[in-house]
């Protein structure tokens, strides 16, 4: 762990020098760029609050999820998909419910469940037909795509019909804000919440056990006598997807109230990220997620202020889990994604 | 044209940057590599064209392949060389291809950069051949690097089951150990296949741009990379396999032109998501019939 944090600190250093660097390639200028990034992150209580933090609760949850997955060696890359999935169930049963606790709770409930079964659909594909996760869970992501964007003209349209996207959810029914903390809401408890239960699941219990034995040598594992391999990566696999969709179920309680198609800025491929510098542990994805919302947060204020395409920040991203590979400070693999499409004859 | 014929057409365009793309990979993954990268290296080759076609079609091919070069060879660098785990490694290389290629569009071209328009190849119509009945605007009326296509499919087939080369390429795929053994220099030749592979990929994009949309987007890949892969397994590892189940897709593409052009009414984001139904089906559906080189993704 404390190595984690180690990787955690010197990746935050290796991160701002690589952005100074690019910006200076680009012909940007390097500081007042830095500082504006500074300033739309971490630099006043507001920017903290109500950009930073409330950017890392999606990335928490799903991170968490994604983090859960990998650990068990299946490689789901459709945390995007199934947290759209779940946004788009959220809505749907907290417009349907008359407004309230009641109505959050349920919307909460259903979009993990949504990202659950969107998960089963790679989990059945991969048990049944031997396809990969690694492939279903992209096209899924795609799919999931064009459903939102069927369900923002069609059926879940708001009343007037004018805009691709749904009604407003009443304030009754949104996630209360935490008092003077501007737009952050409840949540942040709820991520941290999630993640922390993982976390301490992963480490004391024999479940977590299982799931990190199956990661590290599914071989070994199954002689051993100890599981069903197939069956505790399915349930890492179901597991993931239902953080990812409450994710969504979150985002649209406590910050969009509504359905739209961009509703997502790649917060499930940011959450692969952001698991993977936490080196699979859910408690670091905590900070983690932190880094990279300030990140992101950051580099809308850089566009605003000066220009600079918020793009960059994904080049930085890639660059860095490049440099963890290739350092191989990420001291795990994720389990032979092959032995599936094609059994060996 | 007939109805038939331009839905042919169709299918051979949709086709196209699938079959380039698909082919290449089908080279990486017998050589053992399963490079998921193949999304960003796709859209690496659409910007390399973009930037290139300023002096002409030619030098927007070549540098569109130059560009999904550049993107492969750091896979092949940390993949083959570091050993690094491949789906990670090619997960951060769809990324950088995504984010760098969206960042350089934007400081190459100003912020908006929509009215950006690149002259596109013409069709050129073969002699005679573009004459025959159905399948003659299809497969000869075509920009001329769909010719290209028809010579590389069967080039490759007699390269991997006729030549030496071949033969130690899918060595590699099934048994590293005993091709190194055996004399064959797997590294080299792996980091070989991927470049081979990141060309393919980066020639995918260029025909996305020069030959299509003769414009740049963020993201205008749209999932090829990861269908191209998919079609690897569908056309069971072999190439005339491989191209035509890349034509299966570029049907699949078709069909909403089809229903367009009749005036059937089915909500249109069906159409859109049908290229992903289709490919988890046809995954789903090649379980069991085809074999994966027995040493891929290790």
């Amino acid at each position: 762990m404390l190595r984690t944090t180690l990787v955690i600190a010197s990746g935050t250093a290796v991160l701002v020098a690589t952005l100074a660097a690019l910006l200076a390639l680009g012909g940007y200028p390097v500081l007042p760029a830095l500082a504006s990034l500074w300033v739309g992150s971490l630099g006043s209580w507001y920017a903290l609050t109500s950009g930073t933090l409330v950017r890392a609760i999606p990335l928490m949850l799903a991170g968490t999820g994604v983090a859960l997955a990998f650990r068990a060696g299946v490689f789901n890359v459709g945390a995007d998909g199934q947290f759209l999935v779940g946004a788009a169930a959220g809505v749907a049963v907290a417009l349907a419910q008359p407004p309230g606790v009641m109505a959050v709770a349920l919307a909460l409930l259903m979009s993990a469940v949504a990202g659950a079964l969107w998960a089963a659909i790679a989990a059945v594909l991969r048990r049944r037909f031997g396809v990969l996760e690694v492939i279903s869970t992209i096209m899924l992501n795609f799919v999931a795509l064009d459903l939102v964007s069927w369900l923002v003209r069609g059926p879940l349209q708001e009343p007037s019909h004018i805009y691709p996207q749904t009604a407003t959810l009443p304030e009754a029914s949104h996630l209360p804000y935490i008092p003077g903390a501007g737009r952050l809401h409840v949540g942040l408890v709820i991520a941290i919440a999630a993640a922390a239960l993982v976390g301490w699941i992963v480490r004391h219990t024999a479940a977590g056990f299982r799931v990190t034995a199956v990661g590290l040598n599914a071989r070994a594992a199954v002689s051993a006598g100890l599981v069903d391999a197939a069956q505790v990566r399915e349930r890492a696999l179901i597991a993931s997807g239902a953080l990812a969709g409450l994710a969504g179920g979150v985002e649209v309680c406590g910050v969009t109230f509504a359905l739209y198609e961009n509703i997502s800025p790649g917060y499930g491929f940011t959450a692969i990220v952001v698991a993977l510098l936490a080196a699979l542990d859910a408690w670091l994805v905590i900070p983690s997620a932190i880094l990279f919302a300030a990140l992101e947060a950051g580099a809308g204020a850089m566009q605003r202020d000066a220009g600079i395409p918020a793009t960059l920040v994904t080049t930085i991203e890639a660059l860095l889990v490049l440099a963890l590979v290739i350092t191989q400070t990420l001291r795990f693999r994720i389990a032979r994604p092959v032995p599936s499409s094609g059994a060996p004859t | 044209m007939t109805g038939i014929e331009t839905f042919l057409a169709a299918t051979v365009r949709s086709a196209l940057p699938l079959a380039f793309a698909a082919l290449g990979e089908l080279v990486v993954e017998r050589a053992g590599i399963l490079n998921i990268g193949l999304e960003g290296i796709i859209l690496a080759g659409a910007l390399g064209a973009v930037v290139g076609a300023g002096h002409g079609l030619a030098a927007g091919y070549i540098s569109g392949v130059m560009a999904g070069v550049m993107l492969a060879s750091i896979f092949a660098l940390c993949v083959v060389w570091r050993r690094t785990d491949q789906i990670i490694t090619g997960t951060a290389i769809t990324m950088l291809g995504v984010g760098a290629t969206g960042s350089l569009y934007r400081v190459l071209f100003g912020a908006s950069g929509a009215a950006l328009s690149i002259p596109t190849s013409r069709p050129f119509q073969v002699p005679w051949l573009s004459e025959l009945p159905l399948v003659g605007p299809a497969l000869f009326a075509q920009p001329p690097v769909t010719y290209l296509l028809f010579m590389l499919a069967p080039a490759l087939a007699w390269w991997l089951y006729s030549t030496h080369a071949g033969l130690a390429l899918r060595a590699i795929g099934e048994a590293p150990a005993a091709a190194e053994a055996a004399g064959v220099p797997v590294r080299r030749t792996q980091a070989l296949a991927v470049v081979f592979g990141g060309a393919c990929g980066g020639l995918a994009g260029a025909v996305l741009v020069l030959a299509q949309a003769g414009t740049f987007a963020e993201n205008m890949s749209a999932g090829r990379g990861f269908i191209a892969i998919a079609i690897v397994v569908l056309g069971g590892w072999r190439p005339l396999g491989v191209a035509l189940a890349a034509l299966a897709f570029g049907a699949a593409t078709a069909t909403q032109f089809v229903f367009q052009a009749r005036g059937w009414v089915v909500p249109y984001q069906l159409f859109l998501a049908l290229p992903y139904l289709v490919t988890l089906a046809a995954l789903a559906s090649a379980a069991g019939r085809t074999r994966a080189p027995a040493a891929l993704g290790r």
